[in-house]
């Protein structure tokens, strides 16, 4: 048996597709050269065989230092800008890091990594590199407590989704995401932009909204992905009224009906939808009429993506789920049959199945599990809400009760108040069981949001 | 706007958000006797701690609950500024 040709993303790369561009709000790098620059200062031999921690500042560079490594180091571990510090000793360890790639070398002079090199701007001229091996793609997942888990990826895996819709209808994309592409979702718009010959915008978290929005349009943004939270965010901010791109994704978190018709009403021309992936699962799947939750005949396999529900919760075995945690100390990723338990609760009614919340997110309500997506849902519905948190308040008569924090479309008449929050409460006893109705709601100018993009729950 | 009638008021907010059938209230109706359940006294009273500032069910570990609505009325008239 001959061995399976490695592909690696310089194999997207090549220079017969004229004006492609990486950019973010200081620069703008031509891809169509890629392959004979660098940003490692001409040191990419020095990491062959390599374990390297990407730990940049910015995006940018990070993204082409990706470009560079893969296929020649033996594998890299992706630095997520809010990563603790405090944690990479850890993270060095259980990956078995002998290398750096970094724009600070001073702060890793005195570190026992053996090897540090410098990312810096502009790139250099160097030969094009040859592809040696598949490379281990190690990301970090998302939780907000503790040492995060090391997942393992190949660029197979990474990529199996994109491969499998084939290229996009029309001129190529130009993708924007405002996730960071040092986490999956981001990398995986990044990775398409890349397979698809098209180009990139990437976030800049110190940019205004409408900075941002307006970089977007002046580069010709054509597809751009976020979470449920930064859409939100975008809706209420007046700035989406300039932007028209052809198509929105929404991934994750919950993508409620509420915000799906959102988009939909201040994009009427674009196609909106979402999808389903986690850093550990892969991308599971896409939704594209509209509504929310999925139909229920995904579930059996489906593209090659095999889905069951176990206690509720969606479980995921494909080629596109990570192959296994990484570390001293790592627990199994899969179940006995390789399927992956993703933790998203979910509810069958009627054709469909509809994402209630998170397994670890549950707040007890007098003795009862409740997920506070579900009650956020309710609320959401109602038309002069752009989002809300549902948590669970102490109380000495039922031990917990349901509070909520609401934040209003821009613009809503302050004097309404009252009779909105009387109208949400009435929505919600149509909808929930009486324990999920929110005793309290209080008015918020906003909601704090992750550096993951995701809606902060300090409670869960 | 005195205590009692934040308090009074918010019952009675309450009894229409809950489809609950207030008899007359007066000092010595009890509790029970209300319609509320524990749900609805919950809500009550994190209402009231978020009005007034004081949850007087908490603050006192050996605090009974009230009987009647004159004693959930003075529980919080007597919560010492």
């Amino acid at each position: 048996m001959s061995p399976r040709e490695i592909f690696a993303l310089r194999d997207y790369l090549g220079a017969e597709l004229k004006g492609r561009t990486l950019s973010d709000a200081h620069h703008v790098v031509s891809l169509t050269d890629i392959l004979s620059r660098t940003v490692l200062g001409g040191r990419l031999r020095d990491l062959s065989g390599r374990a390297v921690l990407l730990r940049l500042s910015d995006q940018l560079r990070s993204g082409i230092a990706m470009i560079e490594l893969d296929g020649i180091a033996r594998r890299m571990l992706l630095c997520p800008p809010d990563l603790n510090p405090a944690h990479l000793d850890a993270l060095i360890a259980d990956a078995g890091i002998d290398a750096v790639v970094t724009d600070e070398p001073d702060r890793w002079a005195a570190t026992g990594v053996s090897l540090v090199v410098t990312a810096q701007l502009p790139l250099q001229a160097t030969p094009p590199p040859q592809t040696e091996r598949a490379t281990e793609w190690l990301m970090l997942t998302s939780g907000t407590s503790g040492v995060p888990k090391i997942v393992g990826h190949t660029l197979e895996a990474l990529t199996g989704a994109i491969v499998a819709e084939g290229p996009a209808k029309g001129p190529a994309p130009v993708w924007a995401t405002f996730y960071d592409i040092r986490r999956y979702g981001g990398l995986q718009i990044f990775l398409r932009a890349i397979l698809s010959g098209g180009s990139m915008v990437l976030s800049d978290p110190h940019e205004a909204l409408a900075d941002h929005i307006a970089r977007l349009n002046a580069r010709g943004v054509s597809h751009i992905s976020g979470t449920p939270s930064h859409w939100r965010k975008l809706l209420m901010s007046g700035s989406a009224a300039q932007f028209a791109p052809r198509y929105v994704r929404l991934s994750g978190e919950i993508a409620d009906q509420a915000v799906l018709d959102g988009l939909k009403a201040a994009f009427p021309n674009s196609s909106v939808g979402h999808a389903y992936a986690s850093t550990e699962a892969g991308v599971g799947f896409a939704v594209n009429d509209g509504l929310e939750g999925f139909p229920a005949n995904y579930l059996g396999n489906r593209n090659g993506v095999e889905m069951k529900v176990v206690d509720g919760s969606l479980r995921i075995r494909s080629t596109r789920t990570a192959h296994a945690y990484i570390g001293r100390n790592a627990a199994a990723l899969t179940d006995g049959d390789g399927f992956v338990d993703s933790g998203d609760i979910v509810e069958l009614r009627g054709d469909r199945y509809y994402f209630v919340g998170r397994r670890g997110g549950i707040i007890n309500i007098g003795g009862l599990k409740v997920h506070p997506e579900e009650i956020e849902a309710a609320i959401n519905r109602h038309p002069d809400v752009r989002m809300s948190r549902a948590k669970s308040r102490r109380s000495p008569i039922t031990g917990g009760i349901v509070v909520a924090d609401v934040v209003l479309a821009d613009g809503t008449d302050q004097a309404r108040a009252k009779e909105i929050r009387d109208q949400i409460l009435d929505q919600c006893r149509a909808q929930l069981a009486s324990h999920k109705v929110p005793a309290v709601i209080r008015f918020v100018e906003a909601l704090e949001v992750t550096p993951a993009g995701k809606l902060a729950r300090t409670d869960a | 706007m005195s205590v009692r009638s934040k308090v009074i008021e918010a019952i009675q907010q309450i009894a229409k958000e809950q489809n609950v059938k207030l008899p007359a209230l007066s000092d010595d109706l009890s509790l029970h006797e209300t319609g509320f359940d524990s749900l609805a006294f919950a809500i009550l009273v994190a209402r009231l701690e978020d009005e007034t500032g004081v949850d007087p069910f908490t603050i006192s570990e050996d605090a009974a609950f009230p009987a009647t609505v004159g004693d959930f009325v003075r529980a919080y008239e007597n919560v010492p500024a």
